[in-house]
Protein backbone atom coordinates (compact mmCIF):
# COMPACT_ATOMS: atom_id res chain seq x y z
CA UNK A 1 0.00 0.00 0.00
CA UNK A 2 3.20 2.09 1.02
CA UNK A 3 4.39 1.54 -1.60
CA UNK A 4 1.60 2.38 -4.34
CA UNK A 5 0.87 5.51 -3.07
CA UNK A 6 4.59 6.47 -3.80
CA UNK A 7 4.40 5.21 -7.26
CA UNK A 8 0.85 6.76 -7.55
CA UNK A 9 2.22 10.05 -6.02
CA UNK A 10 5.54 10.24 -8.52
CA UNK A 11 3.34 9.31 -11.11
CA UNK A 12 1.17 12.23 -10.49
CA UNK A 13 4.46 14.77 -10.08
CA UNK A 14 6.21 13.20 -13.17
CA UNK A 15 2.72 13.86 -15.53
CA UNK A 16 2.16 17.32 -14.32
CA UNK A 17 5.86 18.41 -14.20
CA UNK A 18 6.03 16.66 -18.50
CA UNK A 19 2.70 18.32 -19.01
CA UNK A 20 3.96 22.10 -17.63
CA UNK A 21 7.21 21.43 -19.09
CA UNK A 22 5.92 20.37 -23.12
CA UNK A 23 3.19 23.39 -22.35
CA UNK A 24 5.83 25.95 -21.24
CA UNK A 25 8.36 25.04 -23.91
CA UNK A 26 6.42 25.55 -26.54
CA UNK A 27 4.41 28.62 -25.08
CA UNK A 28 8.54 29.58 -24.76
CA UNK A 29 8.98 29.85 -28.91
CA UNK A 30 6.06 31.84 -29.36
CA UNK A 31 7.18 34.13 -25.97
CA UNK A 32 10.47 34.19 -28.08
CA UNK A 33 9.19 35.41 -31.42
CA UNK A 34 6.94 37.56 -29.98
CA UNK A 35 9.63 39.18 -28.11
CA UNK A 36 12.45 38.91 -30.66
CA UNK A 37 9.77 40.75 -33.07
CA UNK A 38 9.28 43.66 -30.95
CA UNK A 39 13.06 43.81 -29.92
CA UNK A 40 13.20 44.42 -33.89
CA UNK A 41 9.90 46.73 -34.16
CA UNK A 42 7.99 44.28 -36.02
CA UNK A 43 4.67 42.42 -34.77
CA UNK A 44 5.47 38.80 -35.11
CA UNK A 45 3.26 35.69 -35.10
CA UNK A 46 -0.49 37.43 -34.94
CA UNK A 47 -2.49 35.33 -37.33
CA UNK A 48 -3.25 31.66 -35.63
CA UNK A 49 -6.40 32.95 -33.07
CA UNK A 50 -5.95 36.19 -30.40
CA UNK A 51 -2.12 37.77 -30.62
CA UNK A 52 -0.95 34.56 -31.89
CA UNK A 53 -1.82 31.95 -29.39
CA UNK A 54 -2.91 29.24 -31.13
CA UNK A 55 0.33 29.70 -33.31
CA UNK A 56 2.01 26.84 -30.74
CA UNK A 57 -0.50 24.24 -31.52
CA UNK A 58 -0.14 25.21 -35.39
CA UNK A 59 3.47 24.49 -35.41
CA UNK A 60 2.52 21.28 -33.27
CA UNK A 61 0.30 19.78 -36.13
CA UNK A 62 3.07 20.51 -38.92
CA UNK A 63 5.74 18.89 -37.71
CA UNK A 64 3.70 15.45 -36.79
CA UNK A 65 2.46 15.86 -40.19
CA UNK A 66 5.18 16.30 -41.90
CA UNK A 67 7.29 13.14 -43.63
CA UNK A 68 9.64 12.05 -41.84
CA UNK A 69 12.71 11.53 -43.58
CA UNK A 70 15.85 9.73 -43.39
CA UNK A 71 18.69 10.89 -45.79
CA UNK A 72 20.85 7.79 -48.01
CA UNK A 73 24.04 6.78 -46.77
CA UNK A 74 22.54 7.92 -42.97
CA UNK A 75 23.19 5.74 -39.74
CA UNK A 76 19.74 4.71 -39.84
CA UNK A 77 19.80 3.87 -36.09
CA UNK A 78 21.69 6.02 -34.57
CA UNK A 79 20.12 9.16 -36.84
CA UNK A 80 16.20 8.23 -35.30
CA UNK A 81 17.95 7.75 -31.60
CA UNK A 82 19.72 11.02 -31.55
CA UNK A 83 16.84 13.42 -31.67
CA UNK A 84 15.38 11.73 -28.85
CA UNK A 85 18.42 11.56 -26.62
CA UNK A 86 18.49 15.66 -26.60
CA UNK A 87 14.95 15.79 -26.18
CA UNK A 88 15.03 13.21 -22.59
CA UNK A 89 18.29 14.12 -21.18
CA UNK A 90 16.52 17.94 -21.38
CA UNK A 91 13.32 16.86 -19.84
CA UNK A 92 15.35 14.54 -17.59
CA UNK A 93 17.56 17.09 -15.77
CA UNK A 94 14.16 18.94 -14.57
CA UNK A 95 13.81 16.17 -12.43
CA UNK A 96 15.93 17.16 -9.93
CA UNK A 97 15.17 20.95 -9.45
CA UNK A 98 12.26 22.12 -6.78
CA UNK A 99 9.67 24.30 -7.52
CA UNK A 100 8.08 24.75 -3.97
CA UNK A 101 8.40 23.71 -0.52
CA UNK A 102 7.55 20.44 1.59
CA UNK A 103 3.76 19.98 1.57
CA UNK A 104 2.22 17.93 4.37
CA UNK A 105 -0.98 16.41 3.23
CA UNK A 106 -2.77 14.02 5.20
CA UNK A 107 0.35 13.28 7.51
CA UNK A 108 2.05 12.87 4.19
CA UNK A 109 5.11 14.70 3.37
CA UNK A 110 5.56 15.31 -0.27
CA UNK A 111 8.74 17.39 -1.90
CA UNK A 112 8.03 20.16 -4.58
CA UNK A 113 10.11 18.40 -7.15
CA UNK A 114 10.04 14.84 -8.87
CA UNK A 115 12.51 14.20 -6.88
CA UNK A 116 14.60 15.39 -3.97
CA UNK A 117 18.12 14.00 -5.05
CA UNK A 118 20.77 14.45 -2.52
CA UNK A 119 23.17 15.58 -5.40
CA UNK A 120 20.56 17.28 -7.20
CA UNK A 121 22.99 19.35 -9.05
CA UNK A 122 25.70 16.84 -10.18
CA UNK A 123 22.74 14.89 -11.29
CA UNK A 124 21.72 18.40 -13.98
CA UNK A 125 25.56 18.19 -14.84
CA UNK A 126 25.46 15.05 -15.36
CA UNK A 127 22.26 15.39 -17.91
CA UNK A 128 23.42 17.84 -19.56
CA UNK A 129 26.98 16.36 -20.07
CA UNK A 130 24.72 13.41 -21.70
CA UNK A 131 23.15 15.83 -24.29
CA UNK A 132 26.03 16.25 -26.07
CA UNK A 133 25.96 13.01 -27.75
CA UNK A 134 22.55 13.72 -29.19
CA UNK A 135 23.93 16.72 -31.08
CA UNK A 136 27.35 14.53 -32.03
CA UNK A 137 25.61 11.60 -33.08
CA UNK A 138 22.99 13.52 -34.90
CA UNK A 139 25.12 15.20 -36.98
CA UNK A 140 27.65 12.26 -37.65
CA UNK A 141 24.94 10.23 -38.52
CA UNK A 142 23.32 12.42 -41.09
CA UNK A 143 26.26 11.65 -43.08
CA UNK A 144 26.42 15.21 -44.32
CA UNK A 145 29.35 17.45 -44.51
CA UNK A 146 27.49 20.39 -42.86
CA UNK A 147 25.68 18.16 -40.04
CA UNK A 148 29.08 16.94 -38.79
CA UNK A 149 31.17 20.30 -39.06
CA UNK A 150 28.25 21.39 -36.71
CA UNK A 151 28.07 18.19 -34.64
CA UNK A 152 32.01 18.72 -34.15
CA UNK A 153 31.98 22.12 -33.49
CA UNK A 154 28.80 21.50 -30.69
CA UNK A 155 31.16 18.47 -29.04
CA UNK A 156 34.23 20.47 -28.76
CA UNK A 157 31.82 23.37 -27.21
CA UNK A 158 30.02 21.78 -25.26
CA UNK A 159 33.29 19.83 -23.61
CA UNK A 160 35.10 23.54 -23.14
CA UNK A 161 32.13 25.19 -21.50
CA UNK A 162 31.44 22.04 -19.04
CA UNK A 163 34.35 22.99 -16.92
CA UNK A 164 33.63 26.51 -16.32
CA UNK A 165 29.76 25.43 -16.11
CA UNK A 166 30.97 23.23 -13.16
CA UNK A 167 33.48 25.51 -11.54
CA UNK A 168 31.19 28.68 -11.52
CA UNK A 169 28.82 26.74 -9.49
CA UNK A 170 31.69 25.62 -6.59
CA UNK A 171 31.33 28.84 -4.87
CA UNK A 172 27.25 28.37 -4.47
CA UNK A 173 28.16 24.94 -3.30
CA UNK A 174 30.68 25.80 -0.59
CA UNK A 175 28.40 28.58 0.84
CA UNK A 176 25.48 26.62 1.20
CA UNK A 177 27.55 22.82 1.94
CA UNK A 178 24.93 20.74 -0.08
CA UNK A 179 24.44 19.56 -3.21
CA UNK A 180 20.77 19.11 -2.82
CA UNK A 181 19.12 21.61 -4.47
CA UNK A 182 16.43 22.19 -1.79
CA UNK A 183 19.17 22.80 0.83
CA UNK A 184 20.26 25.55 -1.30
CA UNK A 185 17.03 27.36 -1.79
CA UNK A 186 16.96 27.05 2.10
CA UNK A 187 20.30 28.19 2.55
CA UNK A 188 19.24 31.65 1.42
CA UNK A 189 16.49 32.10 3.63
CA UNK A 190 18.19 35.50 4.34
CA UNK A 191 19.91 36.95 0.80
CA UNK A 192 19.67 35.14 -2.18
CA UNK A 193 23.09 34.01 -3.64
CA UNK A 194 23.10 36.01 -6.43
CA UNK A 195 23.72 39.32 -4.36
CA UNK A 196 26.75 37.54 -2.52
CA UNK A 197 27.83 35.78 -5.60
CA UNK A 198 27.41 37.99 -8.87
CA UNK A 199 30.67 36.97 -10.35
CA UNK A 200 29.49 33.24 -9.66
CA UNK A 201 26.17 33.73 -11.57
CA UNK A 202 28.23 35.75 -14.72
CA UNK A 203 30.22 32.78 -15.53
CA UNK A 204 27.31 30.64 -14.85
CA UNK A 205 25.06 32.12 -17.09
CA UNK A 206 27.74 32.73 -19.93
CA UNK A 207 28.73 29.00 -19.63
CA UNK A 208 25.60 27.95 -19.98
CA UNK A 209 24.38 30.02 -22.56
CA UNK A 210 27.24 28.45 -24.69
CA UNK A 211 26.14 24.80 -23.16
CA UNK A 212 22.91 25.17 -24.42
CA UNK A 213 23.93 26.36 -27.82
CA UNK A 214 22.27 30.14 -27.34
CA UNK A 215 23.36 33.01 -29.39
CA UNK A 216 26.42 34.30 -28.73
CA UNK A 217 27.29 30.73 -28.98
CA UNK A 218 24.77 29.21 -31.39
CA UNK A 219 28.27 28.02 -33.81
CA UNK A 220 27.18 24.34 -34.03
CA UNK A 221 24.23 25.59 -35.93
CA UNK A 222 25.17 28.72 -37.56
CA UNK A 223 22.69 29.03 -39.96
CA UNK A 224 24.83 31.24 -42.56
CA UNK A 225 27.72 28.97 -42.50
CA UNK A 226 26.35 25.33 -41.73
CA UNK A 227 22.74 25.54 -42.84
CA UNK A 228 21.14 24.52 -39.35
CA UNK A 229 23.93 22.32 -38.39
CA UNK A 230 23.97 19.48 -36.74
CA UNK A 231 20.51 19.24 -37.73
CA UNK A 232 20.45 20.46 -41.33
CA UNK A 233 19.03 16.50 -41.92
CA UNK A 234 16.32 16.40 -40.03
CA UNK A 235 12.76 16.95 -40.50
CA UNK A 236 9.04 16.58 -39.20
CA UNK A 237 8.63 15.77 -35.91
CA UNK A 238 12.54 14.82 -35.45
CA UNK A 239 13.36 18.14 -35.83
CA UNK A 240 10.83 19.29 -33.60
CA UNK A 241 12.58 17.21 -30.73
CA UNK A 242 15.74 19.16 -31.35
CA UNK A 243 13.75 22.03 -31.00
CA UNK A 244 11.83 20.70 -27.86
CA UNK A 245 15.26 20.42 -26.33
CA UNK A 246 16.21 23.52 -26.63
CA UNK A 247 13.43 25.22 -25.31
CA UNK A 248 13.66 22.50 -22.31
CA UNK A 249 17.01 23.16 -21.68
CA UNK A 250 15.59 27.05 -21.06
CA UNK A 251 13.57 26.51 -18.85
CA UNK A 252 15.78 23.85 -16.89
CA UNK A 253 18.11 27.00 -16.74
CA UNK A 254 15.91 29.01 -15.64
CA UNK A 255 14.81 26.88 -12.77
CA UNK A 256 18.54 26.41 -11.41
CA UNK A 257 19.76 30.03 -11.88
CA UNK A 258 16.47 30.64 -9.77
CA UNK A 259 17.24 28.05 -7.60
CA UNK A 260 21.01 28.89 -6.81
CA UNK A 261 20.92 32.41 -6.93
CA UNK A 262 17.63 34.20 -6.72
CA UNK A 263 16.18 32.51 -3.90
CA UNK A 264 13.95 29.60 -5.59
CA UNK A 265 10.16 29.56 -4.60
CA UNK A 266 10.97 31.87 -2.08
CA UNK A 267 9.62 35.22 -1.82
CA UNK A 268 6.76 37.91 0.14
CA UNK A 269 3.10 37.77 -1.13
CA UNK A 270 3.12 35.79 -3.59
CA UNK A 271 2.44 31.90 -3.47
CA UNK A 272 5.69 30.07 -3.63
CA UNK A 273 4.96 28.19 -6.97
CA UNK A 274 3.98 31.44 -8.71
CA UNK A 275 7.16 33.34 -7.39
CA UNK A 276 9.05 30.11 -9.03
CA UNK A 277 7.53 30.56 -11.91
CA UNK A 278 8.06 34.53 -12.45
CA UNK A 279 12.03 33.58 -11.27
CA UNK A 280 12.10 30.99 -14.00
CA UNK A 281 10.46 33.17 -16.91
CA UNK A 282 12.37 36.31 -15.83
CA UNK A 283 15.63 34.20 -16.80
CA UNK A 284 14.37 33.44 -20.02
CA UNK A 285 13.70 36.83 -20.72
CA UNK A 286 16.87 37.52 -20.15
CA UNK A 287 17.90 35.21 -22.59
CA UNK A 288 15.74 35.87 -25.38
CA UNK A 289 17.25 39.64 -24.85
CA UNK A 290 20.96 38.35 -24.66
CA UNK A 291 19.37 36.83 -28.24
CA UNK A 292 18.44 40.03 -29.71
CA UNK A 293 21.41 41.91 -28.52
CA UNK A 294 24.40 40.12 -29.07
CA UNK A 295 26.40 39.07 -32.33
CA UNK A 296 27.76 35.71 -33.10
CA UNK A 297 31.35 34.99 -31.72
CA UNK A 298 33.53 33.27 -33.89
CA UNK A 299 34.95 30.19 -33.40
CA UNK A 300 38.64 31.27 -31.98
CA UNK A 301 36.74 33.69 -29.74
CA UNK A 302 34.48 31.39 -28.28
CA UNK A 303 37.60 29.17 -27.30
CA UNK A 304 39.42 31.86 -25.90
CA UNK A 305 36.39 32.97 -23.65
CA UNK A 306 36.15 30.00 -22.86
CA UNK A 307 39.63 28.26 -21.75
CA UNK A 308 41.56 32.06 -20.94
CA UNK A 309 38.81 33.90 -19.70
CA UNK A 310 35.81 31.92 -17.56
CA UNK A 311 37.81 28.97 -16.64
CA UNK A 312 40.69 31.02 -14.79
CA UNK A 313 37.41 33.72 -13.53
CA UNK A 314 36.27 30.70 -12.04
CA UNK A 315 38.75 29.18 -10.83
CA UNK A 316 40.04 32.32 -8.78
CA UNK A 317 36.17 33.13 -7.28
CA UNK A 318 36.93 28.97 -5.87
CA UNK A 319 39.96 30.29 -4.48
CA UNK A 320 38.90 33.52 -3.13
CA UNK A 321 35.21 32.15 -2.11
CA UNK A 322 37.00 29.43 -0.09
CA UNK A 323 39.69 31.79 1.74
CA UNK A 324 36.92 34.31 2.90
CA UNK A 325 35.12 31.36 4.04
CA UNK A 326 38.04 29.83 5.84
CA UNK A 327 38.60 33.16 7.44
CA UNK A 328 34.94 33.84 8.61
CA UNK A 329 33.93 30.38 9.02
CA UNK A 330 29.76 30.32 9.21
CA UNK A 331 28.45 30.20 12.79
CA UNK B 1 13.04 -4.44 -5.13
CA UNK B 2 16.68 -3.73 -4.72
CA UNK B 3 17.74 -7.36 -6.71
CA UNK B 4 15.35 -6.58 -9.46
CA UNK B 5 16.89 -3.20 -10.05
CA UNK B 6 20.30 -5.13 -9.71
CA UNK B 7 19.82 -7.91 -12.01
CA UNK B 8 17.90 -5.08 -14.26
CA UNK B 9 21.28 -2.79 -14.46
CA UNK B 10 23.52 -5.71 -14.20
CA UNK B 11 22.10 -7.37 -17.35
CA UNK B 12 21.78 -4.69 -19.34
CA UNK B 13 25.52 -3.70 -18.78
CA UNK B 14 26.31 -6.99 -19.51
CA UNK B 15 24.61 -7.24 -23.23
CA UNK B 16 25.86 -3.75 -24.16
CA UNK B 17 29.55 -4.79 -23.01
CA UNK B 18 28.73 -7.48 -25.68
CA UNK B 19 27.49 -4.79 -28.37
CA UNK B 20 30.73 -3.07 -27.26
CA UNK B 21 33.08 -6.14 -28.59
CA UNK B 22 30.43 -7.20 -31.40
CA UNK B 23 29.64 -4.23 -33.03
CA UNK B 24 30.91 -3.77 -36.34
CA UNK B 25 31.16 0.48 -36.59
CA UNK B 26 33.51 2.06 -34.16
CA UNK B 27 30.92 4.53 -33.44
CA UNK B 28 27.95 1.58 -32.48
CA UNK B 29 30.81 0.61 -29.86
CA UNK B 30 31.43 3.72 -28.42
CA UNK B 31 27.59 3.95 -27.85
CA UNK B 32 27.42 0.92 -26.62
CA UNK B 33 30.59 1.70 -24.58
CA UNK B 34 28.35 4.61 -22.93
CA UNK B 35 25.56 2.95 -22.75
CA UNK B 36 27.27 0.10 -20.60
CA UNK B 37 28.89 3.61 -18.21
CA UNK B 38 25.33 4.63 -17.36
CA UNK B 39 24.49 1.27 -16.15
CA UNK B 40 27.42 0.55 -14.36
CA UNK B 41 26.27 4.29 -12.34
CA UNK B 42 22.90 2.31 -11.83
CA UNK B 43 24.59 -0.19 -10.26
CA UNK B 44 26.37 2.13 -7.63
CA UNK B 45 23.47 4.05 -7.12
CA UNK B 46 21.72 0.63 -5.71
CA UNK B 47 25.22 0.75 -3.65
CA UNK B 48 24.10 3.53 -1.87
CA UNK B 49 26.69 5.85 -3.44
CA UNK B 50 25.19 8.17 -5.42
CA UNK B 51 28.57 10.91 -5.34
CA UNK B 52 30.60 8.16 -7.07
CA UNK B 53 27.22 7.53 -9.71
CA UNK B 54 26.95 10.98 -10.42
CA UNK B 55 30.80 11.00 -11.36
CA UNK B 56 30.51 7.84 -12.97
CA UNK B 57 28.28 9.59 -15.78
CA UNK B 58 29.54 13.48 -15.70
CA UNK B 59 32.95 12.16 -15.92
CA UNK B 60 32.63 8.86 -18.33
CA UNK B 61 29.95 8.66 -20.15
CA UNK B 62 30.01 12.42 -20.41
CA UNK B 63 33.25 13.97 -20.73
CA UNK B 64 35.90 10.60 -21.80
CA UNK B 65 33.60 9.21 -24.26
CA UNK B 66 32.46 12.56 -25.53
CA UNK B 67 36.27 12.74 -26.73
CA UNK B 68 36.50 9.03 -28.02
CA UNK B 69 34.13 9.78 -30.33
CA UNK B 70 34.84 13.02 -31.27
CA UNK B 71 38.35 11.35 -32.29
CA UNK B 72 36.26 8.56 -33.99
CA UNK B 73 34.62 10.99 -35.91
CA UNK B 74 37.03 12.98 -36.96
CA UNK B 75 39.43 9.89 -37.96
CA UNK B 76 36.13 9.09 -39.47
CA UNK B 77 36.77 5.64 -39.03
CA UNK B 78 35.18 2.83 -40.72
CA UNK B 79 33.84 -0.80 -40.87
CA UNK B 80 37.33 -1.67 -42.84
CA UNK B 81 39.77 -0.48 -40.70
CA UNK B 82 38.44 -1.58 -38.12
CA UNK B 83 38.24 -5.14 -39.45
CA UNK B 84 41.78 -5.08 -40.81
CA UNK B 85 43.48 -5.95 -37.76
CA UNK B 86 41.36 -9.24 -37.21
CA UNK B 87 43.82 -11.27 -39.30
CA UNK B 88 46.30 -10.67 -37.30
CA UNK B 89 47.17 -14.34 -35.79
CA UNK B 90 49.30 -13.23 -32.87
CA UNK B 91 46.97 -10.45 -31.49
CA UNK B 92 44.31 -13.37 -31.69
CA UNK B 93 46.51 -15.37 -29.36
CA UNK B 94 46.92 -12.51 -27.37
CA UNK B 95 43.54 -11.70 -26.48
CA UNK B 96 42.79 -15.26 -26.09
CA UNK B 97 45.43 -15.40 -23.48
CA UNK B 98 44.40 -12.91 -21.75
CA UNK B 99 40.61 -13.58 -21.50
CA UNK B 100 41.61 -16.97 -19.89
CA UNK B 101 43.90 -15.55 -17.63
CA UNK B 102 40.67 -12.92 -16.39
CA UNK B 103 38.46 -15.95 -16.37
CA UNK B 104 41.49 -18.00 -13.84
CA UNK B 105 41.64 -14.69 -11.79
CA UNK B 106 37.32 -14.83 -11.29
CA UNK B 107 37.23 -18.47 -10.59
CA UNK B 108 37.42 -18.54 -7.01
CA UNK B 109 34.60 -15.79 -6.63
CA UNK B 110 32.59 -18.17 -8.47
CA UNK B 111 33.86 -21.27 -6.41
CA UNK B 112 32.55 -19.64 -3.31
CA UNK B 113 29.02 -19.90 -2.00
CA UNK B 114 28.55 -17.02 -0.45
CA UNK B 115 31.06 -13.72 0.59
CA UNK B 116 32.26 -14.10 3.93
CA UNK B 117 30.45 -11.12 5.24
CA UNK B 118 33.03 -8.85 6.94
CA UNK B 119 31.66 -5.12 8.78
CA UNK B 120 33.84 -2.57 7.31
CA UNK B 121 34.25 0.92 9.12
CA UNK B 122 31.67 1.94 6.79
CA UNK B 123 28.08 0.34 7.00
CA UNK B 124 25.62 1.71 5.04
CA UNK B 125 23.94 3.37 8.32
CA UNK B 126 26.95 5.54 8.88
CA UNK B 127 27.05 6.41 5.42
CA UNK B 128 23.71 7.38 5.65
CA UNK B 129 24.33 9.47 8.49
CA UNK B 130 25.56 12.52 6.51
CA UNK B 131 25.54 11.13 3.51
CA UNK B 132 27.71 9.63 0.65
CA UNK B 133 29.36 13.31 -0.52
CA UNK B 134 30.29 14.34 3.13
CA UNK B 135 32.36 11.05 3.95
CA UNK B 136 34.02 10.75 0.63
CA UNK B 137 35.20 14.27 0.79
CA UNK B 138 36.63 14.17 4.61
CA UNK B 139 38.22 10.83 3.85
CA UNK B 140 39.63 12.46 0.64
CA UNK B 141 40.80 15.35 2.50
CA UNK B 142 42.41 13.75 5.80
CA UNK B 143 43.28 9.94 5.50
CA UNK B 144 43.86 9.77 1.93
CA UNK B 145 45.29 13.20 1.02
CA UNK B 146 48.58 12.10 -0.12
CA UNK B 147 47.52 9.50 -2.77
CA UNK B 148 44.77 12.32 -3.85
CA UNK B 149 47.83 14.84 -4.22
CA UNK B 150 50.32 12.36 -5.80
CA UNK B 151 46.75 11.65 -8.25
CA UNK B 152 46.05 14.77 -9.01
CA UNK B 153 50.15 15.69 -9.84
CA UNK B 154 49.99 12.45 -11.96
CA UNK B 155 47.47 14.30 -13.92
CA UNK B 156 49.23 17.43 -14.17
CA UNK B 157 51.98 15.75 -15.72
CA UNK B 158 49.97 14.08 -18.36
CA UNK B 159 48.26 17.60 -18.72
CA UNK B 160 52.04 18.98 -19.46
CA UNK B 161 52.77 16.01 -21.74
CA UNK B 162 49.81 16.58 -23.66
CA UNK B 163 50.69 19.88 -24.32
CA UNK B 164 53.94 19.27 -25.21
CA UNK B 165 52.93 17.13 -27.73
CA UNK B 166 50.70 19.77 -29.24
CA UNK B 167 53.29 22.47 -29.43
CA UNK B 168 55.69 20.58 -31.46
CA UNK B 169 53.61 19.62 -33.84
CA UNK B 170 52.29 23.13 -34.66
Amino acid sequence: MELLTYLALMGLKSIAVLGFLLFAASYLVLGERKLLARFQVRYGPNRAGPWGLLQPIADMIKLLAKEDIVPQGADRKLFLLAPALVATTALLSFGAVPWGPELVLGGRKIEGAVADVQVGLLYIFAMSSLSVYGIALGGWASNSKYSLLGAVRGAAQMISYEISLGLSLAPIVMLSGSFSLREIVEAQEKVPFGLIQPVSLFLFLTSALAEIKRIPFDLPEAENELVAGYHTEYSGMRFGLFFLGEYVNIIVLGGVVANMFLGGWKGPLLPPLLWFVIKVLAVAFFLIWVRATLPRLRYDQLMHLGWKLLLPLSVLNVILTGAVLAAWPKS
Amino acid sequence: MEALFFYLFGGLALISSFFVIFLRKPVHNAVALIFTFFCLAGLYLILGAEFVAMIQVLVYAGAIMVLFLFVIMLLNLEEEEAIEGRGNKFRRWLGGFAAVVVFLLLAPVWLMQALPVVKGTFPPEKVQELGNTVWIARLLFTDYLLPFEVASVLLLAAIVGAVFFAMKRM
